[in-house]
């Protein structure tokens, strides 16, 4: 184990002293101070003369600032975070000949990876700790709310799962810094898949959900062909990790929301609508993660495929100066 | 000489897709000598010492290094064994010290164990002055061998692996680094596995040589042993090269 924590350690102080670090701490926090300023500004308008109704302090991440709400944020450029701590972590030490001295130590050859990733989630943590804690210090300041106890449980489950979501691009990236040699290859593969998986793969859906179940618009939409539709574009979508980290967290940090499925508001009738609405209370932690967990468990599961990937190749592959 | 042999293999191999790297390589070194090993570019020197590390995995064959299988037993292998690479890198952000202080970490070497252990063999290597000033980034060639040398001393091993030591050094700085090596076999007993192009440094140190040419070792023995086998002559004056270059020529 002395061999896996002076690895990490060494990581670790790399990474809090690299410029790297600093510039992407400084990105993420001001974005994120931002957005969640002008949404606490907007909550506190809206909500002025008002008696508050509960979960207002989850409103913080979820409410659009300018542009996006905190937890938007972390979905489309949190990515971004994990593909740079992890673009060079293996091939940066090969190009320096410095991984066949530390794979010629007395330490098991697993340390090396197994120090370098856990450093990386430690960095993520600490820059998503570091920014929810001032987030909720400006939400205690502008709104005058304390958040319930219900609330920081929230909180803590979409920290959990927003430090996964992230992995998981920190172990895709590593895993192209151990297949490719080259640095910009490495970065370039870990952009070009993000992009892919981010985007590409929702326009995807609907062209498989229209080419499997067409909607004729110029005639009367058949209600089942409708819910198809529907149906094949979520499923499709589902295979990005984007898609599913932001229905996850939506529904952890928005009590209100009781499924992650679209075709179960376009079941419901107007009257019906108007009726839920009515009686429409908060779902309880257990019941949000509920709703979610099937998404949850996938997103850990592909975290831990990929670094398990990674750590297959790696053991593997022979290192040569 | 020492009479245990410390370095074993039997009929080592290793084999890339189409490309056979070592070809059952079969030879012992004892304890306490320093072993030339001498061959071209590609003839597998380097593949031979990452398997007798257990780098890489050989295709056949078995080695043993201090009685150990480096495959199986790896990790008490690398406690016994030093390995200095053609070209070894280093942390350039940070001073010999803080490199030595890492190395002795990864070798599980105490905190305050390490720091008197440190400053010995900066001064057996001659950086003393340099540890603290300046950061490895801005050492010279000679200057990271040194280094490279310190911490393969860090852990007090009983075999060092030092391929091509000298490269890239001016000849004042090579010279210094065989009397190194040679001091280091001398005082400390230490045996050593020397790869090498520089024939005239390998013949000036070393006990006996093994040349290994396509893959296969096609002499091994004392140099005079092996001038009088391949050049016929006695008494005579005779230089490694010329051995050499008739083993190659042949090839």
């Amino acid at each position: 184990m002395s061999g896996l924590f002076a690895i990490y350690r060494k990581e670790l102080a790399d990474h809090f002293s690299s410029y790297r670090f600093v510039i992407l701490f400084a990105l993420i926090a001001m974005v994120s101070f931002i957005t969640s300023y002008m949404a606490a500004v907007s909550i506190r308008e809206t909500l002025e003369g008002i008696a508050k109704p509960k979960f207002v302090f989850l409103l913080l991440f979820s409410t659009s600032g300018a542009v996006f709400s905190m937890v938007r944020f972390v979905t489309f450029f949190g990515p971004l975070l994990g593909l740079v701590l992890g673009f060079d972590t293996l091939n940066r030490e090969r190009a320096h000949g410095t991984l066949s001295k530390l794979v010629s130590q007395p330490i098991y050859r697993d340390a090396v990876i197994n120090g370098k990733f856990l450093a990386g989630v430690t960095v993520i943590t600490v820059i998503l700790v570091s920014v929810v804690l001032v987030i909720s210090g400006f939400g205690l300041a502008l709104l005058g709310v304390v958040p319930g106890i219900e609330e920081l449980w929230r909180l803590g489950i979409y920290l959990l799962v927003s430090i996964c979501y992230i992995s998981f691009w920190l172990a895709l990236a590593m895993l192209f810094s151990i297949l490719f040699k080259s640095m910009a290859t490495s970065a370039l593969a870990s952009v070009a898949l993000w992009i892919f998986l981010s985007f590409f793969i929702s326009l995807g859906a609907s062209v498989v959900a229209d080419a499997f179940a067409p909607l004729d618009t110029m005639q009367r939409i058949d209600r089942s062909m409708l819910i198809k539709n529907v149906d094949l574009k979520e499923t499709v979508s589902l295979f990005s990790p984007m898609v599913l980290y932001s229905k996850a967290t939506d529904t952890i940090i928005d009590p209100t929301r009781n499924t992650t499925r679209t075709r179960d508001l376009l079941l419901m009738g107007a009257a019906e609508e108007f009726s839920a609405a009515r009686f429409k209370g908060p779902l309880s932690l257990g019941q949000s993660i509920l709703v979610v967990y099937p998404h949850l468990l996938v997103l850990i599961a592909i975290t831990l495929v990929c670094f398990g990937v990674s750590y297959a190749v790696f053991m593997v592959q022979e290192i040569r100066t | 000489m020492a009479s245990q042999t410390i370095i074993e293999t039997t009929a080592l191999t290793k084999r890339y897709k189409q490309q056979l790297a070592v070809d059952r390589l079969s030879f012992g070194i004892e304890e306490g000598e320093i072993f030339g090993f001498l061959g071209p570019n590609g003839a597998g020197k380097t593949t031979t010492l990452l398997m007798l590390l257990g780098l890489s995995l050989p295709t056949a064959g078995r080695a043993r290094v201090c009685g150990l299988d480096p495959i199986r037993k790896a990790k008490e292998v690398k406690q016994q064994v030093g390995y200095l690479p053609e070209n070894v890198g280093f942390y350039a952000d940070l001073n010999a010290i803080e490199s030595l202080e890492f190395i002795a970490e990864l070798n599980g070497i105490d905190r305050d164990q390490s720091r008197e252990k440190i400053l010995e063999v900066l001064r057996v290597v001659g950086l003393a002055e340099e540890a603290h000033r300046q950061e490895v980034g801005t050492y010279s060639r000679g200057m990271r061998q040194r280094l490279g040398i310190a911490e393969v001393l860090i852990k007090d091993p009983k075999v060092m692996f030092l391929d091509e030591p000298t490269l890239g050094l001016d000849p004042d700085g090579a010279l210094r680094m065989i009397e190194l090596i040679r001091s280091l076999n001398e005082d400390h007993q230490m045996t050593v596995l020397l790869s090498s192009h520089n024939l005239q440094q390998v013949q000036r140190i070393s006990h006996r040589v093994g040349i290994m040419i396509k893959g296969q070792l096609v002499a091994e023995g004392t140099i005079d042993a092996l001038a009088k086998k391949k050049l016929g002559i006695g008494e005579e004056q005779y230089t490694l090269e010329e051995i050499y270059m008739k083993y190659f020529r042949e090839a």
